[in-house]
């Protein structure tokens, strides 16, 4: 184990914050992308970060990942600052599984090579067979078949490469899970089952979920609470329907358009 | 039951012929747990899990393994309720697949396969060549004939980064291979103390083939590919797809300005390869061979003919003509994947080289039989 006892924060709820993220500030050139930012996630929530394009949204999730050395301000995930941490990469990638818009499957590698890469990253002297086996079993867990492993991510479908994405980004037991807009660029039908399966899996495995979308029925259906961001920062968080009653010219627009409307209505 | 220690993952048999389960059963442990499994699985009649800690999905699958070989039902193992939704999610998509069988053909036929596909592979290849070359024919000359198609801006460009960005490379190289001619020229030579036939001999291998040749090996390797991938990226990119809905033609708006302008650059880098040449003969004939300028020069201007240099230049066009389309013709063929992408650029460099190879091997012995 990389740290053996990182001392949980929890808030006056009592719920478990996983990621704190406190004053955040990301600057490029001159162009302010998070001024003073604060976000808070819970263990086993599925929160939704929503907001307009340019806000920010996968700035902040790779500010989160490590990936971005944010400017200024604090990020603890699992008790851990990662902004100061050397090896931030090292601790996420072992603590986090990502989903990347379009699933950014290796194209070289086979689907079951694609699920195996992370097996063998942070566990190379695990077996072949075992680790076959364990990267068979995401394959099923996100319902592909046995057939699907030989095949290339070029002859997927867009549904069948986020759920091969999924079940990589699952592959070595992450406690955390970040999506970037997985929905995006599915049929209706795909993009429900694929929020229906999203939800499973989370319970199942106990998951806490950041999720960027734009899909309206991924927030009405599976999120417990959705974070909303515009001007710089974070204007609201909770559940989407205290996020929504907000008196924010943005917030009302985006939950009250013509789209959002549908999708509630669904939903009732 | 003995206490066992919270933090290490277990599966040992009782006294009773109960087997079990007993810690956190996650990734982490699971290679020691999956030996266990193995070596244990098969005696036991009855199952308890209750003592796991901890269950990831991992974990989840070496139950799935223990109850699928003890015969066991989920319900008997008294698995901790909490992890009991994470073990159905398993359990549910587990549907005992086994790995497909590997084909075993014998040796040698897939020697033979791998023959016959290739042998197919080239013959389709030079098929659709053809095909390409013709259809290229076809824009230019409907270029030719309406000569406000032409996208000049695109050609000029590719004339500066095919032509003019290669130019102090060739230069160069062709001097350096110069230089290196009139050496081994003179070694040999010398013994006969024919060391004025150094020249002759720098001349004649530029002005015939060097010059040209050495171009066109340089252009494969640096404009080939360069053509074969940026074509590439478009067509994994559907930008291809993107013209020909728009109601352009890939051909004329990708494919010619790249090719005119290979068929303006190549000629005038082979002539600044043959003058670079001459020159790194130059310089090792007036330094270390004790011929001046004027010797040098006397004799260039009395031996060479200009049928030499056309025997050169006219291999130019062709050359350009290849480059472009072999490059072009394997951008275009790229199908989806970086990788793919990777495959055929270097299919466009080694077959151009090759090509450029064989047809200078053939003009020169159809020039020798012509007696040029």
């Amino acid at each position: 184990m990389v740290n053996a006892n990182p001392s949980p924060i929890a808030d006056q709820d009592g719920r478990e914050v996983i990621i704190r993220v406190r004053d955040l500030v990301n600057r490029f050139d001159d162009d302010q992308v998070h001024d003073r930012l604060d976000l808070d996630v819970y263990r086993g929530e599925i929160l939704a970060v929503v907001g307009g394009s340019g806000t920010g949204k996968s700035v902040l999730m790779r500010s989160i990942l490590g990936l971005l050395r944010p400017t200024a301000g604090c990020i603890e995930v699992l008790g851990q600052r990662i902004e100061e941490a050397e090896d931030a990469r090292e601790i996420m990638a072992r603590r986090a599984g990502v989903l990347f818009q379009d699933g950014a499957l290796f194209s070289s590698l086979t689907v079951l090579e694609n699920v195996e890469l992370p097996l063998k990253s942070h566990y190379p002297e695990m077996p072949v067979q075992l680790r076959r086996d364990l990267a068979r079993s995401k394959l099923q867990l996100v319902g592909l078949s046995e057939n699907d492993s030989p095949k290339m991510p070029a002859e997927l479908s867009g549904g069948m490469r986020k759920r091969v994405a999924l079940a990589r980004a699952l592959a070595h037991e992450p406690e955390l899970l970040f999506l970037d807009e997985p929905t995006a660029g599915l049929d209706p039908i795909g993009a429900a089952d694929f929020d229906r399966l999203l939800r499973t899996l989370q319970q199942a495995l106990g998951l806490t979920v950041f999720l960027i979308t734009h899909d309206l029925d991924t927030i009405y259906t599976i999120c417990d609470r959705v974070a909303a961001l515009a001007g710089h920062k974070v204007v609201a968080t909770g559940p989407v329907a205290e996020v929504e009653r907000l008196d924010h010219e943005w917030v009302q627009r985006y939950f009250h358009g013509p789209r959002a409307r549908a999708a509630r209505h669904e939903d009732e | 039951m003995p206490e066992r220690d919270a933090n290490t993952a277990d599966l040992h048999p009782e006294s009773d012929g109960r087997l079990c389960a007993t810690g956190p059963w996650v990734l982490d442990h699971v290679q020691a747990l999956a030996d266990k499994v193995d070596r244990l699985a098969g005696s036991a009649r009855e199952f308890d899990a209750s003592g796991i800690s901890r269950l990831d999905a991992s974990g989840a699958l070496l139950l799935e393994r223990i109850l699928c070989r003890t015969g066991i039902e989920p319900e008997r193992a008294r698995l901790p309720r909490e992890w009991r939704a994470l073990f159905d999610a398993v359990h549910g998509s587990c549907d005992d697949a086994h790995e497909p069988e590997p084909s075993c053909e014998p040796q040698w036929r897939q020697v033979l396969e791998r023959i016959g596909r290739s042998c197919v592979e080239v013959a389709r290849s030079t098929r659709e060549l053809l095909h390409f070359m013709g259809v290229t024919v076809h824009r230019l000359g409907r270029t030719i004939v309406q000569p406000q198609r032409l996208r000049l801006t695109a050609t000029v460009h590719h004339m500066e980064q095919t032509g003019l960005d290669a130019a102090p490379l060739l230069v160069l190289l062709s001097a350096l291979v110069g230089a290196v001619v009139a050496f081994l020229g003179a070694t040999v030579l010398r013994a006969f103390g024919a060391e004025l036939f150094v020249i002759d001999l720098v001349t004649f291998a530029f002005v015939r083939e060097f010059g040209v040749l050495l171009t066109a090996i340089l252009l494969a390797g640096r404009t080939a590919s360069a053509f074969c991938a940026q074509i590439g990226m478009m067509k994994t990119r559907e930008e291809i797809d993107a013209i020909r809905t728009l109601g352009l033609d890939e051909i004329e708006l990708l494919v010619l300005p790249r090719l005119i302008a290979l068929l303006i650059t190549l000629p005038l880098l082979a002539f600044i390869a043959t003058a670079s040449g001459l020159l790194g003969g130059l310089v090792v004939s007036v330094l270390s061979l004790d011929i001046n300028l004027t010797i040098f020069l006397d004799r260039v201007t009395q031996t060479l003919r200009l049928q030499d240099y056309l025997v050169g230049m006219i291999k130019a066009p062709i050359f350009a003509t290849i480059i472009a389309l072999i490059g072009c013709l394997e951008g275009m063929r790229v199908a989806g994947t970086a990788q793919s992408v990777g495959e055929h650029t270097t299919i466009a460099v080694v077959r151009s080289i090759t090509m450029v190879i064989v047809i200078d091997a053939l003009a020169a012995i159809y020039f020798q039989e012509i007696g040029w």
